[in-house]
């Protein structure tokens, strides 16, 4: 029994200790120095001196929070309008559209944003909301048109307009698929944000950039260890709501 | 001729298969009927070594069943499951192949036997040989799936539900199918079912299963008249019991002299489908005619509801 | 006969109305680096080509924007895009002075917009037409070669991103063999990996989770992050194992590029191979088994060719992914079209961008469809068949 309980909570104390250490780390990355040194060579600093480890961390974290609620409601609307009746004949063509934009690297995307806007957050920005839109977007459509036929008939049949049909069936059924996408958007978003650094971005990639560039690795390994960091947790705090509405639906976890 | 020996299975500390012994008559059908979960499925895989028994022997034709590699052993038997099991990426004519090509049969000799049992299930070889599974019916799916059991004329079928995903009608012609073709090859089939209703039409005897162990192992007739525990008789079914055992016998067994009024019933229909139709048509006789029309006498009420007492 | 509107035709009319006559069509420089000036479509080519060129816009549009039979819009989309295609080139050599070679000329946002109204008319059309694989990967061939006999007849010559081409052609095609090197090399060597990895995860249940979530949060960390982690240890690799160094293996470069893309390719095959072998039909496999396949016999006749179509989708996946991860290699030295993003970057010169931006879209875009249509072919005549 105790043994079974232990297994139980292992990944929760997991977390919550990556959780400890990941704060501890951006607040006061001094207490790691000696952990870090034997990384560096030639008396190089072992933590990041040229601004706050905090700081980056929250302007990474806010670039990929907007990028993701713009891209999540672009991307929801889209899918709506493709499945009402009135934007039907356009979903063979989303759906191909999607196909397309996915092949469009990152980089690339992120590069051809500049001379459009400049350098700095904006291209980041305009390159996490196209590069999150297409997961949420395939997902959401997954979502509405994979509905069980029965319920959307039976919801037809108990007088529910188109409206009603939607936010009280159809949203909250394939809102476990969309938050799926949403976890994936939000984790390319967290590692494609370090690469917003190279067109000087203030994120996390600063860092890596930084440490690329001087040759110190201790510098690489921190910024990519909180970036990695970030995105397991979030990826598992969104896993855990998304298992959430499932079972409240009686729906299998995928 | 199979002989099953003091054959166990055990998972475990759960035992699947109790120490079950029987012999397999060469050339006849025996129908293992079960609750799921009584075993059957798993004594049917011992058979071919799908499952290793955790005791006990199974000799085919004298030689135990060990004394090959499983996989050798199982290109000689047969195997028809439910579900038809047939392989999505390839064609009906490759499908039924596959064991005659892992036996190395050269390509001539294949094509010959794959036609030949095309022809035999009705699918004209021409137009569904190129065909895949998924563009069939489920009824010619399932012929697909025993003429593929059967393609490297083994002595010795086994089959795991294999009527089970089909509806009524194509199901009782399924059977007949099944029935002819062994008479024609003489198979020795043993088949998996928990509906007692096929168990009694299809098998010359019944072995039936519950909870590992083997309740009783007998002709149809027997069981139905004798059901060896409380179990038997529930799934025999206490009020069907009469009417299966009708099931049983032909019309041509029970005709009496005399003449009667109306359309003749031919002599190998079953006395339950006279019945039947005397109980339906509220006649108290029906003529019987032979296979060749001309009259035989004819059957009565009172005939067929002496033969539906519980036998002495 | 009332007059019908096209939904997305309205869409389109709308874009190609505002990019036809709101937005510059091309751009000139006085040199690459300062910013530009806007010229419309009228003032950027030869009144003998310009007005033309509008004509053919409008009535393409106009097509777009009415219920017109498929293939007329087909031939409307074909027709504009060839038209503005052939005259971009155009009115490069017309807004270069005489004999100047600093003068830099663009397409700008107005032909972009263009392009792209007319490629969604053009995607709308394929899409409906619901062409076969071979139709498919047909018109990406017809494409392909239409575009590149426009760059080899030189027309594109005088366009800002070809001048950054001809200054250096020769390190464009050697970045150009590095990054299809790194991108496929990295891929194959994770198939040869992951194909095994993924059979012996089917097989063998206790492993599956274990190996999934490593390759996961292998996938967490930031490339960038990734490529820079593999330098220490390649590095200690270089110095320290005999012959390694000689076989390329170094610190910084290709070797810690193809070791990451490695990497991060790993999960997609290994998880499709898991799930295309877990979905598998039970009831093929049990009838496989039980008419006597060994377990070679079954992994090669049965398991491997029904769960074929969907390790290609990793495949797909990968190799999508390597091309668009392959430039980020150029920031650790490893080479690629990187070189030429990160460079213009730098020197704030938007023509370098593209030159590196352009042709890796211009690989990871047909890669798709090929495999697409590669993964569509394998996949018919295979779906699992349903039970009556």
């Amino acid at each position: 029994m105790k043994e079974a309980g232990v297994k139980a909570w292992l990944p929760s104390l997991l977390r919550l200790a990556l959780v400890v250490l990941l704060i501890a780390f951006v607040t006061n990355p001094g207490w790691f120095e000696p952990l870090l040194k034997p990384l560096t060579e030639s008396n190089a600093p072992a933590i990041y001196n040229q601004g706050s480890l905090l700081t980056l961390t929250l302007l990474h974290l806010r670039t990929v929070l907007i990028a993701t609620v713009a891209a999540t409601i672009v991307a929801v609307a889209l899918a709506i309008l493709v499945t009402r009746p009135a934007g039907v004949e356009f979903l063979p063509l989303s759906r191909s559209l999607v196909n397309i934009g996915q092949t469009f690297p990152p980089v690339a995307v992120l590069a051809l944003a500049v001379p459009a806007v400049g350098f700095g957050e904006k291209p980041t920005l305009i390159a996490l909301f196209l590069y999150g839109l297409l997961p949420i977007f395939e997902n959401a459509l997954t979502g509405l048109t994979t509905l069980p036929a029965n319920v959307v008939e039976a919801a037809r049949g108990a007088g529910m307009t188109g409206w009603q049909r939607l936010v009280k069936v159809e949203l909250p059924l394939s809102a476990p698929i969309i938050l799926g996408g949403i976890r994936l958007s939000v984790v390319i978003s967290l590692a494609t944000a370090t690469i917003g650094s190279t067109v000087a971005a203030r994120t996390l990639g600063e860092v890596i950039i930084a440490g690329l560039l001087s040759n110190n690795l201790a510098f690489v390994l921190q910024g990519g260890l909180i970036v990695a960091a970030l995105a397991v947790l979030i990826y598992d705090g969104l896993s855990a709501i998304e298992r959430y509405t499932a079972r409240r639906m009686g729906q299998e976890t995928a | 001729m199979i002989e099953i020996e003091g054959i166990t299975k055990r998972y475990d500390a759960t035992t699947v298969v109790d120490d079950v012994s029987m012999v397999i008559e060469p050339r006849t059908i025996v129908v293992i009927v079960g609750t799921s979960g009584s075993g059957k499925t798993t004594l049917l895989r011992m058979i071919n070594r799908l499952v290793e028994p955790t005791a006990g022997v199974i000799r085919l034709d004298g030689a135990d069943n060990r004394s090959l590699p499983g996989y050798e052993l199982r290109r000689s038997i047969g195997y028809a499951i439910q579900g038809h099991g047939l392989f999505p990426h390839r064609t009906v004519a490759q499908n039924i192949a596959t064991v005659p090509v892992l036996l190395g049969w050269d390509a001539a000799r294949i094509k010959r036997r794959v036609d030949e049992l095309m022809t035999l299930y009705q699918l004209d070889p021409q137009a569904f040989g190129p065909r895949y599974p998924h563009e069939l019916s489920g009824g010619q799916q399932q012929r697909v799936g025993v003429a593929r059991a059967l393609a490297a004329e083994p002595n010795v079928l086994l089959m795991d539900e294999p009527f089970g995903a089909l509806d009524p009608i194509i199901r009782n012609k399924a059977q007949e199918d099944l029935l002819a073709i062994q008479k024609r090859f003489g198979t020795t089939i043993i088949l998996v079912t928990h509906d007692m209703e096929e168990a009694v039409h299809m098998g010359d005897k019944i072995a039936v299963m519950d909870a590992g162990k083997l309740v009783q192992y007998a002709k149809p007739a027997e069981i139905l008249a004798k059901p060896a525990s409380a179990f038997v008789e529930t799934l025999v079914g206490a009020s069907e019991k009469p009417f299966r055992l009708l099931s049983l016998g032909r019309v041509r067994d029970a005709v009496e002299t005399g003449t009667a009024e109306g359309e003749a019933i031919p002599g190998d229909a079953s006395q339950r489908d006279a019945l039947a139709e005397l109980l339906w048509s509220g006649r108290p006789a029906l003529p019987v005619k032979g296979a060749d029309g001309k009259p035989l006498g004819r059957v009565t009420v009172g005939g067929l509801v002496k033969r539906a007492a519980r036998p002495a | 006969m009332t007059v019908r509107f096209d939904k997305l035709g309205v869409v389109i009319a709308a874009i190609v109305a505002y990019a036809a006559f709101a937005a510059p069509f091309a751009t000139f420089r006085a040199n690459r680096i300062v910013p530009g000036e806007a010229r419309s479509i009228l003032e950027a080519l030869p009144a003998a080509t310009g007005s033309p060129l509008l004509a053919v816009i409008v009535a393409a549009a106009l097509i777009a924007l009415l219920k017109t039979p498929l293939i007329m819009r087909l031939a409307a989309g074909v027709v504009a895009l060839a038209a503005l295609a052939l005259l971009i080139g155009v009115a490069g050599s017309f807004l270069t002075p005489e004999g100047n070679t600093f003068a830099r000329i663009s397409p700008a946002s107005g032909f972009w917009l263009l392009i792209f109204a007319f490629t969604l008319l053009l995607a709308d059309v394929l899409t409906r037409l619901n062409l076969s694989p071979w139709a498919r990967i047909g018109v990406l061939v017809v494409a392909a070669a239409a575009i590149g006999m426009l760059l080899v007849s030189g027309s594109w010559n005088s366009l800002s991103i070809l001048k950054e081409y001809a200054n250096r052609a020769d390190s464009f095609w050697a970045e150009a063999s590095k990054h299809v090197t790194l991108a496929l090399g990295s891929l194959a060597a994770a198939v040869i990996a992951g194909l095994p990895l993924g059979i012996l995860c089917h097989r063998v249940e206790k492993l599956r989770a274990g190996v999934l979530n490593v390759l996961n949060i292998i996938q967490t960390i930031p490339s960038i992050a990734l490529f820079g982690l593999l330098i220490a240890p390649l590095g200690w690799v270089a110095t320290h194992v005999p012959g390694a160094a000689s076989l390329g293996i170094r610190g910084i470069g290709t070797a810690p590029a193809f070791v990451a893309l490695f990497l991060y390719s790993l999960l997609p095959v290994v998880a499709n191979t898991v799930v295309g072998l877990a979905g598998v039909p039970r009831a093929a496999n049990d009838a496989a088994r039980g008419m006597g396949m060994t377990e070679r016999q079954r992994l090669f006749g049965v398991e491997f060719p029904l769960a074929f179509p969907v390790i290609l989708t990793g495949i797909r996946i990968v190799l999508v992914q390597n091309i668009g991860l392959t430039t980020i290699a150029a920031l650790i030295g490893g080479g690629g079209f990187g070189v030429f993003v990160f460079q213009g970057v730098g020197q704030t010169a938007m023509d370098l961008v593209l030159l590196g931006a352009v042709p890796t879209v211009a690989l990871a875009f047909p890669a798709a469809i090929i495999l697409d249509a590669v993964i569509e072919m394998t996949s018919t005549g295979r779906r699992e068949a349903q039970p009556a």
